[in-house]
């Protein structure tokens, strides 16, 4: 007994150790949103090119869908963009999921052209100019990729650039689970 | 030399009250209806962390987040929300990272009962190390058992006298 209340302040140590080590490969920016399980919130904006016609939740609910939040001021954006017109030809992933863009606190006409030139994998881009949809989605930069279900409930926020690796880890199951839920229709 | 005190005291009073009376925003102005309203607004964007730069309130940052969450928190209070309503606001959007005292709930334990949690452990380690009987006179003092196995160790073994005093019997074989 004695032995081991001697060895107990170097285990301590050594738990210690490891809790601070494994704090180093956190990432501090990656916290967990509050939305998540929460319904999305109600929105009413003009698609980005189309000034007059307004949107709303009621035009996205009912399909599985990836809100991907992007900017023209946003360089990370057009790292990520190549890989979100991938996911967007493909076949397979087209029918199970709709990809919608949100354009946050950008001004209009640069958008549209940032959409011709780099080519448009969204449905369509929700124009929030002034950042209210965003302020209601607790964005805080973008990019920044929201997973709604077809309830129009909230299941995944991912800040940060979507690539491969991201997408396999990160999406993938969450959406093959999705499908899943989709098709038992629960 | 009272007087002179008295000068200095003044001084940093004085001084203590302009620091308080300006506001530093980084970049807007805002207007308040009233003296309350002001002193909220204050209060609450030094109490609202900023998402984006983890390490600054809403009133330090310069980032436009934090620009559109003071032009949100303004607009809220002019729409007369209380304090609890602009925080759960907040915290519905950001969640409870945005609080720089977070709320009292099963994931906070750790962090508002942690520390009380270790002082206490602390003193009852104290206190035990204490309580031990710390070794007196009386406990190193020999029993009447063991003065005698001593008497026994120190006399010259009748037995077995080639062992008992070996310088003896080197001697005696010279």
């Amino acid at each position: 007994m004695n032995k081991i209340i001697r060895f107990l302040p170097l285990v301590l140590v050594i738990a210690l150790g490891v809790v601070l080590y494994r704090g180093l490969s956190l990432n501090p920016q990656d916290m967990p949103s509050a939305l998540v399980g929460n319904p999305m919130p109600e929105f009413s904006l003009s698609t980005l090119n189309y000034p007059n016609k307004m949107v709303s939740k009621a035009d996205l609910v009912g399909d599985i869908v990836l809100l991907n939040v992007w900017a023209t001021w946003c360089p990370t954006c057009k790292y990520e963009h190549p890989y979100l017109l991938e996911l967007a030809t493909d076949p397979k992933l087209k029918a199970q999921v709709k990809l919608y863009g949100v354009n946050y606190k950008d001004e209009r006409l640069p958008a549209q052209q940032w959409l011709t030139h780099y080519k448009d994998p969204y449905i369509f881009s929700i124009f929030d100019e002034e950042g209210t949809l965003g302020l209601d989605l607790g964005v805080y930069g973008a990019p920044e990729t929201f997973v709604v279900d077809h309830h129009g409930i909230i299941r995944k926020r991912f800040a940060g650039a979507i690539d491969v690796r991201v997408w396999r880890k990160e999406f993938e199951p969450l959406i093959k689970q999705l499908v899943i839920e989709k098709q038992q229709g629960s | 030399m009272l007087n002179k005190v008295l000068f200095i005291f003044m001084i940093s009073l004085a001084s203590l009250f302009v620091s308080n009376s300006v506001y530093a925003s980084p970049v807007e102005t805002f207007e308040f209806q009233d003296e309350v309203t002001k002193v909220r607004f204050q209060a609450l964007s030094k109490e609202l962390r900023c998402p984006k730069c983890q390490n600054q309130n809403l009133a330090d940052s310069n980032s436009p987040i934090a620009a559109d969450l003071r032009r949100e928190l303004y607009e809220l209070l002019q729409q007369g929300k209380a304090d609890s309503e602009v925080v759960d606001f907040m915290v519905a959007r950001y969640g409870e990272f945005v609080l720089y005292r977070p709320r009292v709930s099963s994931v906070t334990y750790i962090l508002w009962f942690g520390p009380a949690l270790l002082i206490l452990i602390g003193i009852i380690v104290v206190i035990v190390i204490l309580r031990k009987k710390p070794a007196t006179k009386e406990n190193l003092a020999l029993d009447s058992h063991q003065q005698e196995k001593l008497k026994q160790l120190l006399q010259p073994d009748q037995l077995n006298p080639n062992r008992a005093n070996p310088n003896i019997t080197k001697k005696e074989k010279e």
